[in-house]
């Protein structure tokens, strides 16, 4: 397994270099990487059918408990064969939908990458491992969206997809994290074995929340269900790939993976199906007022998502089956309708909407062919597979009148939309000025053998049931199922109600202009929509970060070291407090009186400092301060500090007399309110850095270092004054580097000085 | 003493950072200097006041009778001194050069790179 994810990611990162060579059939190249995963896959079928799942795994990140597990079980392999397969026909269809496409190859490299993390989401055995394949998916669908990168839509559609869903990946991964603590384990396998443990755990309510968000994001579920249809900005074959067949039902495959650990409980079910049903019918009534062929299947692929979800919210053995057989009955019709609708926009020169399209049959038989047999089995119309999963999933609804009754109207919605994609695009009159031909062979392969495979798998529903249907639905209820599908399950209830679904389907159909009509009534319900919270967020997002760049950001030094002093001042402070204060002082030395006269005068001087108004005084007071620092120095045993404090203040002082010759007095002052809190901040950094050197004081440190030096002063340097030892023999190269600084200084000062700045009315 | 030291090293730091945030360029390179005034302070206050004499073995003898004041903050307050000149003195000429292409030696007009 691992060898072949691996493959084809080196498929996606050759696809550009064989776009180049083989621009023609660089598709079909490139479909033998799903074809021989898909191979793969369908051998392991007997096995995996058993109950023998297909194990790999090594070690990835040592002492992290990080392994690289992948786990090919009865729900791994429907979802990796639906990926494969349909991946495989997908790439064909890109060769002649992108036919001479000077971009082909970068288009082939996001999808196959795409491909290959969705492969690894249903593969993984490592919660942390399918978060990282997660986030790659929504990463490349960002990229497909964001194809055709010079229109505005298709960008701020990428970005919107792509928020939403790593927003969700980022909720997905605190609840992987709080899961795999509860469940004392990282791997899948294990921890759907321990349901009970996880459920009695007091982290399982937040785990189910964070688990279901990330879900939900990624699923298209209310109120996260905008994106989706925005997503349509994406070429065709990314639509119909990520957003009807796969991504977006890999939020449904991990809440089905989980449910063994996290399911069944009452919890499950109140977030499970509210939000599966509000998304089911939502998706199915907005469906309904759409004229754009790809948005119309858009919002019935929300509708969809969320039905899924309510069958896995309901959580019962019959549920379970009809679920995995939506999943599968769902991805063929609506990846086969996805293509036809790209197909139709594609030979028609440009045109999306239904209303606009018409009598297409005669120039696109075969596209006809496909999408009447595809939008039928999207209506659930006998004898196809779309119509053996509703009747399953009526018949799991057994026991909840009003979800039937919801089923029945999203049914109908549902055979609204087949009718709208697989027959009025393609009868009645051809409106003038339309010009259409077959899609070319290439694009063709994909529909023919899904709309196909939507008719066959439903004459051999029994065999589907058992080999497909049955590993995986065992293996989201965690026990062995069995699972019977039939074609005809004889005259009962259910027949009824889905054969009057069909009529209120038609009849539904037949008062398309009315549901036109009321849409766009409704229209400007959209504003409180969570379309429009999301582009409100988003500006607020926008205008916080001006507003604050604005605030900080203000082109001025002074505020740069207000920010600077201030927030240091702030942390140090707090770091200070949280140490506990100050504990004691001990073992001070006694105040002695010329000591005390002296930090009296530095006091006083630098007060004269900072208060004076003459440039002079000024200067001076820092020199008294500075005369008064080398005579503390002497007190203290320090005569080699006090000879250079001396001299270098002295020299500083002179310095600054003779610049001051060349600049003015100070002459602009603030007002007295930023005096006032630029007084407050620095006195509250003077504070704190008196508090600082108390604290230092109670730290008694050893001073291995300095008794080094003491020691082997004379008997290894011959030096008999130890601070000039350290600094010209023990630790010689720092004062070479010292002496750079002050070299580089001097040439820096000598450099500016000779450019003779030029006069500013000189310039032009 | 150390009380005494630790007050002293407050105020200077207080005002040098009160200097730095004026208008006046000039104000600006004497807070820098109060700041490196209180800066070496600190260190030698922190490396702890010890009695005794200087770190210099007298004529004669090979090791220390009684423990000498701590060497090493001596030496990078040294280190410290001079570099804070050379940045000084730098900052000195940087200003006056800045003032002479600008005409103004208002920090708050100095809001531009393009003159």
């Amino acid at each position: 397994m691992f060898t072949l994810l691996t493959f084809c990611f080196a498929a996606a990162l050759l696809a550009p270099w064989l776009h180049r060579r083989l621009p023609a059939y660089a598709g079909a190249v490139l479909a033998l990487a799903p074809a021989s995963v898909f191979i793969w896959l369908f051998f392991q079928l007997p096995a995996v059918m058993h109950g023998h799942p297909v194990e790999q795994s090594f070690l990835w990140v040592e002492g992290l408990d990080l392994e690289f597990a992948l786990r090919l079980d009865g729900l791994s392999l429907l979802f990796a064969l639906l990926i494969s397969g349909i991946g495989t026909l997908i790439l064909f269809y890109t060769q002649g939908y992108f036919k001479g496409h000077p971009q082909q190859g970068r288009f082939l490299m996001y999808i196959i990458a795409f491909m290959t993390s969705m492969l690894g989401v249903v593969l993984s055995d490592h919660l942390l491992l399918v978060f990282i394949f997660w986030e790659l998916t929504s990463f490349t669908s960002y990229l497909l969206i964001g194809f055709n990168h010079e229109k505005e839509a298709a960008r701020t559609a990428a970005l919107q997809a792509m928020l939403v869903t790593v927003l969700g990946g980022l909720f997905l991964l605190v609840g992987s994290i709080l899961l795999a603590q509860a469940a004392g384990t990282w791997r899948i396998s294990e921890i759907i074995q321990r349901g009970a443990e996880i459920q009695a755990h007091a982290h399982y309510l937040p785990i189910l929340i964070l688990i279901c968000i990330g879900a939900f994001t990624k699923s298209a579920q209310f109120p996260f269900h905008f994106w989706l249809p925005n997503a349509m900005q994406a070429p065709t074959p990314a639509s119909a790939y990520l957003h009807s067949s796969t991504m977006v039902k890999a939020g449904i495959y991990l809440l089905a993976r989980l449910h063994p650990a996290l399911g069944g409980t009452e919890e499950w079910a109140a977030i499970l199906i509210p939000i599966g049903t509000i998304t089911f019918l939502l998706g199915a009534v907005m469906a309904i007022g759409q004229t754009v062929l790809k948005r119309l299947l858009a919002y019935t692929t929300v509708s969809a998502l969320g039905a899924m979800i309510l069958l896995l919210g309901l959580g019962t053995p019959y549920t379970i089956k009809a679920m995995m057989g939506f999943v599968l009955a769902h991805a063929l019709y609506k990846a086969t309708l996805f293509m036809i609708a790209g197909g139709i926009t594609h030979e028609t020169g440009g045109e999306t909407s239904i209303d606009k399209l018409g009598g297409l049959r005669k120039a696109m038989p075969i596209s006809f062919a496909c999408a009447l047999l595809a939008g039928l089995s999207m209506g659930g119309f006998p004898p196809f597979l779309g119509f053996v999963a509703k009747e399953t999933w009526l018949h799991a609804l057994g026991d909840y009148p009003l979800l039937m009754i919801a089923t029945m109207i999203g049914g109908a919605a549902y055979v609204l939309v087949g009718f709208s994609i697989g027959w009025r695009p393609f009868m009645g009159e051809m409106p003038a000025g339309l010009h259409a031909h077959e899609m070319p062979p290439a694009m063709r392969v994909g529909p023919i053998i899904l709309a196909v495979a939507c008719l066959g798998l439903a004459f051999f529903a029994g065999t589907t049931g058992h080999t497909l249907i049955e590993p995986a639905a065992s293996a989201i209820a965690g026990t062995p199922l069995k699972v019977h599908l039939h074609l005809w399950a004889g005259f009962n209830k259910y027949l009824v109600i889905s054969l009057a679904t069909l009529a209120i389907g038609i009849g539904f159909y037949r008062a398309r202009p009315l549901w036109l009509n009321l849409a766009q009534r409704m229209a400007g319900w959209a504003r409180f929509g969570p379309d429009a919270t999301y582009q409100k967020l988003f500006a607020s997002i926008l205008k916080f970060a001006a507003w604050q760049t604005r605030l900080l950001q203000t082109g001025h030094l002074r505020h740069y070291i207000r920010y600077i002093v201030l927030a240091t001042t702030v942390l140090v402070f707090t770091a200070f407090l949280r140490a506990g204060g100050l504990h004691k002082l001990e073992g001070l030395t006694p105040l002695t009186v010329r000591t005390g006269a002296l930090a009296v005068l530095m006091i006083l001087a630098t007060v004269a400092t900072v208060h004076s108004k003459s440039r002079l005084r000024s200067i001076l007071s820092m020199g008294v301060v500075g005369y008064c620092m080398a005579l503390l120095f002497t007190f203290f045993g320090a005569p080699d500090l006090a000879m250079t404090q001396l001299v270098i203040e002295t020299l500083t002082v002179i310095l600054m007399a003779l610049a001051f010759y060349h600049l003015p007095s100070f002459r602009h002052s603030s007002s007295v309110r930023t005096h006032a809190i630029d007084l407050t901040i620095a006195i509250g950094g003077g504070v704190v850095v008196t508090l600082l050197v108390l604290a230092a004081l109670d730290v008694q440190t050893p001073t291995p270092i300095s008794d080094y030096y003491l020691e082997h002063s004379y008997t290894k340097a011959h030096g008999r004054n130890v601070v000039n030892v350290i600094l010209v023999d023990f630790r010689a190269l720092d004062t070479l580097g010292e002496i750079t600084v002050l070299t580089l200084a001097a040439l820096g000062a000598g450099a500016l000085l000779k450019l003779r700045p030029k006069k500013k009315e000189d310039r032009p | 003493m150390e009380v005494a030291l630790a007050i002293v090293i407050g105020v200077l730091y207080a005002g040098g950072l009160y200097l730095m945030m004026r208008r006046n360029l000039i104000q600006l390179i004497i807070g820098l200097g109060l700041l490196s005034h209180g800066a070496n302070l600190l260190i030698f206050t922190a490396g702890g006041l010890r009695k005794g004499g200087a770190p210099i073995l007298a004529e004669g003898e090979k090791a220390f009778s009684a423990l000498p004041a701590d060497p090493l903050p001596q030496a990078l307050i040294l280190t410290a001194i001079v570099i804070s000149f050379a940045v000084t003195a730098f900052a000195l000429v940087l200003f006056l050069r800045t003032y002479q292409t600008l005409g103004t030696d208002d920090v708050d007009a100095m809001k531009e790179t393009d003159t």
